[in-house]
């Protein structure tokens, strides 16, 4: 199937439209009460709203429930931290902590449901301190297979995804057919699509589609019905791509890496490109992209979707890998797909994934010759300078020094 | 000029040899001769295969007549032998984050320097690992890591967390496909031995009986004074059965010998054997969260008899297998038991059943509070531990505390806080006893 005709830029004028849209989604983004998903619920009565957290969940699951699923990815640097401190260790990660914040501080309180993803040991532990906390919610720990056979780990993950449909009928109420859910794969394989064509197109010309308004068009895809977001995808892509009031810069082309779960503040990824670096891939907000081909629309949808997530999702590092040859390859085909100079691994301090693929991840770049630079962040971070300066200095030194 | 005249220093006084139970003794003979396998390995031609604690599959391991390796072990020998500090340094120097786990970290800096284990001899390359993915997300990496650098086999053994608080018959079958699927088929072929199920079962059938024992050992706390110490002690309790020695004949005379050393104690009436003696003055009965601190042990334990306190119960004697609870491995069920061992460790429960757990184990052993240990290394215990506290400070309306140390980094053991922080507890402990005395009195 091929994406739709693009929608044209109303009134015909691309920039503005382009602005109208990152601005939409800039207020979604800074908006800590979730308005969009509120709004949305109250629309109609019995209407519910689940909640995840990185790196991936079915969001076809809770769809043909008829409910929103919403990307909760901690609090970022405009939240004030009160309560969600005093529940963590001085290094334990941010995202847990500014999460509970939220759901302490009532933000999340119109959430009927909360899903945690197996990614590490902090977000799985917090599927726990959530049962206790907020012991009215539906709270279920995601457990994802990591043996890829489909008579092993495929068997196991369809059980779980009926589990999972199971309990999100009891929640919604709302009896999910085969035929509900095998519409709203298709609704998410279209979003998928416009998401690849958005980091296809940011590849191609990435002056256009600068990186801090991929990360905010994209951010709107976690709390805007998927219909929506995906009329916002093709507005900004087609925006984007008409608006001629951008001119490009003599940027090095850099694939971000280690930010799939506790996100970077806006203004560290402005700073990169202040820096010199155009990013042209990234593994922020993996869940809008992780199933990499459109998933079958007939058939049995539980053994489609576990089939997807064996053998046509991302690699990252909460994944084992089976395979030593292919160890971090996906990086490095990042890296040839997107035409890219080098990787900046950035990871949150704390973050067992990221932090203990990295070296791994390393090794490989530099047998493909592949250069690198390496720093730590935490969601409200607020000095930009040295990382500015590093990624500065990076950038110089492609520019100079690349195919010397 | 005349030459100053050097200021004699103060001699040091010599660090006492510890004192240790018989049985202590025994496992130290036990543990040597398995090191020496190990190095020896080598020259006989015996296959080393590499695994974690939780999720050990000794018996299985044993069935293809290969060597258990456990790194947590090693990195552990190397914190007590106060190696681990370099081992950690070196792996930061070679690109490892300051912020993750100092067991990988330690194994290896560990690799680097030599590879030597804790008798002196170099620790033989893998021929497999056998990631037995359990409780813990760090394992995953960490064998991806030694993977890279040994270039052997590794096989995945998934197991499912219980985030519901219950193992479901799914969990079990998807464990039990791959053991057969994957793990067995991968095992003969690394080792060349036919699996041979009627040996599982003759191997788990002398797990169960040295099992039996182990609770014994873990139960008899309950008895005033408590006989064991079940965190400091039992981190010896625990180490033929949680490692290589589990379902042989070595291990269920250790723990014969264990049980009757302690039921001698309680009828005598005495205490655990620390490293200064026999402790005799219990004033505190607490239950420990979390694992220890193994580069200062000696220190840290002393600050615990010093003060009379003796630990009733600890979740960290449960890593490795939560046997008090009733599981048994069954001869009758061989790789559904093994499943049900795997899912049933303490790292891979919930944290509600964490909580109760250790509710339980202050009314069981009646205990006067719970103290907490935090790891800097360790998200799987640690994450959530503040919570932990809360919780059961309210359900049980017994004291609780907080302290902060790593696994086998020296850099996180800081001895003047954490003695602070336990004489305070005490403190505590003493005003909760007085209050509730007050309160008798006045009712």
């Amino acid at each position: 199937m091929t994406t739709p005709a693009r929608k044209p830029a109303p009134n015909g004028d691309p920039a503005a439209y382009r602005d109208a849209l990152v601005a939409r989604a800039q207020a979604i983004f800074d908006d800590l009460n979730f308005g969009e998903a509120r709004r949305w619920k109250e629309a109609e009565p019995g209407r519910k709203v689940v909640g995840y957290l990185p790196i991936y969940v079915p969001r076809e699951l809770i769809h043909a429930a008829n409910a929103l699923p919403l990307g909760i990815v901690g609090g970022g640097d405009a939240i004030e931290v009160i309560h969600g401190d005093a529940y963590y260790q001085s290094y334990i990660c941010r995202i847990p902590r500014s999460t509970i914040e939220l759901g302490v501080s009532g933000r999340l309180d119109f959430v009927d449901g909360m899903l945690f993803p197996s990614i590490c040991d902090v977000i799985r532990n917090l599927s726990g301190m959530w049962k206790i906390m907020f012991p009215h919610v539906y709270s279920r720990y995601f457990d994802v297979p990591q043996n890829y056979e489909d008579a092993v780990g495929g068997n196991y993950y369809i059980a779980e995804l009926a589990e999972l449909r199971e309990d999100l009928e009891r929640v919604t109420g709302t009896k999910i057919t085969d035929e509900a859910l095998n519409n709203s794969i298709a609704v998410y394989n279209e979003n998928r699509r416009l998401v690849r064509d958005l980091y296809a197109l940011r590849a191609k010309v990435p002056w256009k589609a600068p990186a801090p308004e991929i990360f905010l068009i994209l951010r709107a895809g976690l709390v805007l019905p998927v219909e929506e977001h995906s009329e916002m995808l093709r507005g900004y892509i087609a925006a984007a791509e008409a608006a001629e009031d951008r001119s490009l810069r003599d940027n090095s082309r850099v694939v971000l890496s280690g930010m799939f779960c506790e996100q970077p503040p806006l203004n560290l990824i402005k700073s990169l490109e202040l820096a010199g670096c155009y990013v042209v891939d990234d593994d922020l907000l993996l869940v809008t992209r992780w199933l990499i081909d459109d998933v079958p629309t007939d058939g049995d949808p539980l053994a489609n979707l576990a089939a997807a997530f064996l053998h046509h999702s991302e690699s990252t590092s909460s994944k084992y890998e089976p395979d030593q040859a292919e160890k971090g390859k996906y990086l490095i085909a990042a890296v040839k797909r997107s035409g890219a100079d080098g990787v900046i691994f950035a990871a949150p301090s704390f973050c067992d994934p990221a932090l203990l693929e990295r070296p791994m991840l390393q090794n490989v770049l530099r047998d493909a010759d592949i250069p690198f630079i390496a720093f730590k962040y935490a969601e409200n971070s607020g000095q930009m300078q040295p990382i500015r300066e590093q990624a500065g200095t990076f950038s110089d030194a492609i520019k100079l020094w690349s195919g010397a | 000029m005349t030459q100053p005249t050097a200021r004699p220093s103060p001699a040091k006084p010599p660090i006492a040899e510890a004192e240790k139970d018989a049985s202590m003794l025994k496992q130290k003979a036990m543990m040597a001769a398995h090191y020496d396998r190990l190095a020896d390995a080598p020259e006989t031609g015996a296959k080393v295969c590499s695994t974690f604690v939780p999720g050990n599959l000794n018996e299985l391991v044993m069935c293809f007549d290969l060597i258990n390796n456990l790194p947590e072990v090693n990195a552990i020998q190397s914190g007590l032998r106060r190696k681990s500090g370099a081992y950690v340094l070196e792996a930061e120097k070679q690109g490892h984050s300051d912020d993750v786990c100092t067991y990988v970290k330690s194994d290896i800096g560990m690799m680097a320097k030599g590879n030597i284990g804790p008798n002196g001899r170099k620790m033989p390359d893998p021929d497999v690992l056998l990631l037995s993915y359990t409780g813990c997300f760090t394992f995953l990496k960490w064998f991806e890591l030694l993977r890279e650098q040994y270039k052997c086999p590794t096989i995945m053994l998934h197991t499912p967390y219980q985030g519901d608080g219950k193992i479901t018959p799914n969990m079990v079958q998807y464990m039990v496909r791959q053991l057969k699927e994957s793990v067995i088929p991968k095992l003969e072929e690394v080792s060349g031995v036919k699996f041979d199920i009627d040996r599982l079962r003759e191997y788990l059938k002398k797990s169960a009986e040295a099992e039996d024992d182990l609770v014994a050992v873990l139960k008899s706390a309950r008895h005033k004074p408590s006989p064991i110490d079940a965190f400091f002690g039992g981190i010896y309790y625990i180490g033929p059965i949680f490692g290589a020695f589990r379902g042989t004949d070595d291990a269920i005379q250790y723990y014969q010998f264990l049980r009757s050393e302690v039921e001698e104690r309680i009828a005598k009436g005495e205490g655990p054997v620390t490293p200064e003696g026999p402790m005799q003055d219990q004033r505190y009965r607490l239950v420990v969260e979390g694992p220890p601190n193994y580069t200062s042990f000696r220190q840290f334990w002393k600050m615990f008899y010093d003060e009379g306190a003796v630990v009733v119960a600890s979740s960290y004697s449960k890593v490795g297998g939560t046997y008090d609870f009733g599981f048994r491995h069954d001869p009758d069920r061989p790789l559904e038991t093994l499943a049900e061992y795997c899912l049933g460790v303490y790292t891979n429960r919930s944290l509600p059943m964490r909580v109760d757990m250790l509710c339980d184990y202050i009314e069981e052993y009646e205990a006067d509070g719970l103290l907490i240990n935090s790891i800097k290394s360790c998200n799987s215990f640690s994450a959530g531990q503040l919570l932990i506290m809360r919780e059961v400070e309210r359900r049980t309306g017994k004291p609780a505390a907080f302290i902060e140390t790593d696994l086998v980094d020296p850099r996180y053991f800081s001895p003047a806080n954490v003695k602070n922080r336990l004489e305070s507890y005490f403190q505590m402990v003493e005003q909760k006893r007085s209050g509730t005395r007050r309160k008798e009195v006045a009712a």
